[in-house]
């Protein structure tokens, strides 16, 4: 039982992926995945969108975006997995996929980011 | 979240050379189907699936937008099709029901109380609300603008 110890962290991790999900995901994904794309909205031209890009407070602000909800995703669906399909023998690979994909992302979007301007 | 406790077991037994057979009630794999609350309870948890799939979708859109007008017209053109719309049709739904129920949480995870009476779950539920609203208006400004 050594990971007990992390469990809060990975808990704080969790909960505020939750926050930011449950304000910010809907907007977005109902303007970029649905309004836009249905034409419901005229969508924003490529410069203006890639002059909000140039500050860096949307930068920062599109990171968090990115980062804190794949980490409550890894959390959610690590216990989703054990109480759903009762696969807690697989603990160790499910552990390690779940918060690797969360760390791969996190990399992705800091270097998407990173190079975007 | 529980964890099972597991009896502790008397390291020298007095009255027993057997060891106990643990009771273990065996538990469908479809346990959640059968009940309502269950079935919610785990399409809770699935929309986690579904805001990792927006953050993916977001990353490729990133890398559009890096890649120039030409790559980001082609990104646009992807979210046009069928299969996009509906992916992201499917992912609202959920992320909209993860909004909801985390947001009702708060008035199970506090209580408060206002010259000794308590307060409905409702009112302490609705700051979260107004805020969802503030935000998504002021992000929805700043793209439309």
């Amino acid at each position: 039982m050594e990971r007990q110890s992390n469990e809060a962290f990975f808990w704080m991790l969790f909960s505020a992926g939750g926050v930011v999900a449950a304000l910010l995901i809907p907007v977005h994904l109902f303007l970029f995945g649905l309004a836009f794309p249905l034409r419901w909205l005229q969508p924003p031209a490529y410069a203006h969108l890639t002059a909000l890009l140039k500050m860096p407070l949307v930068r920062i602000y599109l990171f968090v975006l990115c980062s804190l909800p794949l980490f409550h995703w890894a959390h959610r669906f690590r216990y989703t997995l054990y109480d759903g399909l009762q696969v807690k023998h697989l603990n160790e690979v499910i552990f390690t996929l779940c918060y690797g994909g969360a760390v791969v992302g996190t990399g992705l979007a800091g270097y998407l980011l990173w190079n975007i301007a | 979240m529980s964890t099972t406790r597991q009896p502790t077991i008397n390291p020298a037994p007095a009255h027993t050379e057997f060891h106990p057979r643990w009771y273990r009630p065996h538990v469908s794999v479809y346990w959640w189907l059968g009940q309502w609350q269950y079935l919610r309870f785990i399409l809770r948890e699935l929309s986690s699936v579904f805001v990792a799939v927006f953050v993916v979708i977001t990353l490729l859109q990133l890398r559009a937008l890096r890649n120039g007008p030409d790559a980001y017209t082609r990104f646009q053109h992807w979210l046009q099709t069928p299969g996009a719309i509906a992916l992201n049709l499917i992912s609202f739904f959920f992320v909209v029901f993860h909004t909801i129920t985390w947001f009702n949480l708060t008035p199970r995870a506090m209580v408060i109380r206002l010259r000794g009476k308590r307060l409905p779950d409702f009112l302490v539920a609705a700051p979260n609300y107004a805020m969802w609203l503030v935000v998504s208006a002021a992000v929805g400004w700043l793209i439309l603008k």
